[in-house]
């Protein structure tokens, strides 16, 4: 058996009613996303990649560049206008955008986590941190208090939240420690796949530092495949083994990582290591 | 209101109860949707009945579309018999369907219209309880849209409910809410059901009686069918547990009245204003002292 985790063909996202000049019209090349004769917005088009088990794959590119789309798409967040993308699970195959919604929320309450840029996002500002956790262990029927109780400490204690802070609300913590908590939140049921889009950003070098310690401590730990969401190199460089870079929606250049950084092929991503360097 | 007013009985027999034909007819066919769907919140056109939204109208509607001059009718306000809400009901029911008998006496209604409460003894087979319920949707403390609440209750999807249960264990060491306990009905919708407190909420468990609730105001009617599955949400090892009404010594308080230690009390202040409590359903406790009074006598 391969230990393929996702395998996503094709995916492509239009904002807007679209027109058959739409995606010869946009792209890289053309310098722009927005369709000149339609102005919809072509957000993805044909972004194909695999994932293994266990792996970590960065996604890189500037604002705009469909990097958090691909992510919200798999995450369920929207649905694509196009491609397909299937999920193995012990042994099973489960093409995501062919699923009924019960179905899709059973993935993505059960086996896949999602750390995102903003905590207000993830998490329930109006609950405790241990609730947070809990809402979680109980969409994916875990329905036993001192069960719950005992995971959410076990999960704080593991992304080096204070015990004593688990009953308080997570709006009196800081920026890093909501960033923790989220992670925890997003490990709770244990998911083979777990998703981290910009986790880091606006957040200061040193805790940082700390977060993407704990996340590539956790991918030992737990195997967990990743799909990490950037636009700092220094995080790829740092997490990720694969890496694609995109531009208005397209993938322009897909390899390893250490490839990448050294041995930039596209011009778009030479003037980016360029700059960082 | 003119109080001496009768229908003549020709007229009577067409637009008995107060509704026309067609506003039967819509609450008919939505109380029997509600049925095949147990706890499913049926919506339906509810009409503008002669009394403010708030006073019990989705209750009055389903009565007035169930009642038939062979019905036996009590009506009950916070246990009581004799409040505001009930003699104000009964009073209506009585000038717009005539023939109609009502009673306060539990074992002779067919048709028991009840506002936060479930009569104490226990119901049987051959009554309908209705329920009058001011917000029918368990889920609207934590989900705002109405739109999402329907998707979750279509996926049975009340962790978020069972989070507000794990916040107050977590807070106070036990469940705090003291009515409209959340109730999941054959093992799928999660009903609010109504203010009843949580002493009546096992009383929905496989009752022999067939229970309709109305929410005139949300315009909803629902239903727990006889012998059907009631639970309150739990979590598996903290168990659901009733008022226990213990005094500071650890005693069973009594009715100061009929002096019965199996009903749900009323607090209220004497003379002296030391606190006493009292049944809260008066029918029942009357029962009480009558037979009192017969085994003095015998």
């Amino acid at each position: 058996m391969s230990n393929k985790i996702l395998e996503v063909r094709g995916l492509s996202r239009i904002y807007g009613y679209g027109c058959p000049l739409c995606v010869a019209s946009t792209g890289p090349e053309n310098d722009t996303n927005i369709c000149p004769h339609c102005s919809s917005v072509v957000a993805l088009h044909d972004v194909s990649f695999d994932l293994f088990r266990g792996e970590i794959l960065g996604i890189i590119g500037e604002s705009g560049s469909g990097k958090s789309s691909t992510v919200k798409m798999l995450y369920f967040d929207d649905a694509p206008t196009q491609g397909k993308a299937d999920f193995f699970d012990n042994g099973q195959r489960h093409e995501l955008f062919q699923q009924n919604a019960a179905q899709q929320r059973r993935l993505r309450n059960k086996r896949f986590g999602m750390v995102y840029q903003n905590p207000h996002l993830g998490l329930n500002f109006q609950v405790s941190a241990g609730g947070n956790i809990a809402e979680r262990l109980l969409m994916s029927d875990v329905a036993h208090y001192g069960e719950i109780r005992r995971r959410a400490q076990e999960l704080l204690l593991r992304t080096e939240v204070l015990p004593e802070r688990m009953d308080q609300n997570p709006k009196t913590f800081s920026g890093g420690m909501q960033q923790r908590v989220q992670i925890a939140k997003a490990l709770a049921t244990l998911p083979p796949l777990l998703f981290l889009d910009e986790v880091t950003t606006g957040l200061d070098l040193s805790v940082q530092a700390a977060i993407l310690d704990l996340i590539l401590e956790i991918q030992q730990e737990l195997k967990t495949a990743m799909i990490v969401v950037t636009h700092d190199l220094g995080v790829i460089r740092l997490l990720a083994g694969r890496t694609l870079v995109m531009k208005y929606g397209r993938i322009i250049e897909a390899g390893l990582t250490d490839q990448i950084l050294e041995d930039p092929q596209h011009a778009y991503t030479q003037r980016l290591v360029a700059s960082n360097l | 209101m003119n109080m001496h007013y009768e229908l003549p009985l020709e007229e009577a027999g067409y637009s008995f109860g107060f509704l026309d034909e067609y506003a039967k007819k819509e609450v008919r066919r939505t109380i029997l949707k509600a049925i095949c769907i147990p706890g499913y919140q049926t919506p339906y056109a509810s009409r503008e009945m002669p009394m403010g939204r708030g006073f019990g109208t989705g209750g009055l509607q389903v009565t007035l579309a169930l009642i038939g001059p062979d019905d036996t009718l009590k009506v009950i306000d916070q246990g009581s018999d004799d409040s505001v809400n009930a003699v104000n009901l009964r009073q209506f029911v009585q000038l717009t369907c005539p023939g109609v008998e009502v009673t306060e006496k539990q074992e002779e209604a067919t048709l028991i219209q009840s506002r936060h409460r479930i009569p104490e003894v226990a119901l049987t087979e051959a009554q309908v309880l209705v329920l009058q319920v001011p917000y029918p949707d368990p889920l609207v403390v934590v989900e705002p849209s109405e739109a999402r609440r329907k998707i979750m209750h279509a996926e049975a999807d009340y962790s978020r409910l069972l989070v507000k249960l794990y916040e107050d264990i977590v807070h106070f060491d036990e469940i705090t809410i003291s009515h409209r306990y959340p109730t999941r009905i054959n093992r799928h919708y999660v009903i609010d059901p109504s203010p009843i407190p949580r002493w009546d909420v096992p009383k929905l468990d496989q009752s022999p009686a067939l229970i309709l609730l109305g929410a005139g105001r949300e315009k909803k009617i629902y239903a727990v069918p006889p012998y059907t599955v009631a639970e309150p949400l739990v979590f598996d090892d903290v168990p659901f547990r009733v008022e226990d009404f213990r005094d500071a010594r650890g005693e069973r308080r009594a009715c100061a009245r009929c002096g019965a230690t199996d009903s749900f009390l009323d607090e209220y202040c004497d003379d002296t204003n030391a606190k006493i409590y009292q049944c809260s359903d008066s029918a029942y406790c009357g029962g009480q002292l009558v037979l009192q009074q017969r085994e003095t006598t015998a």
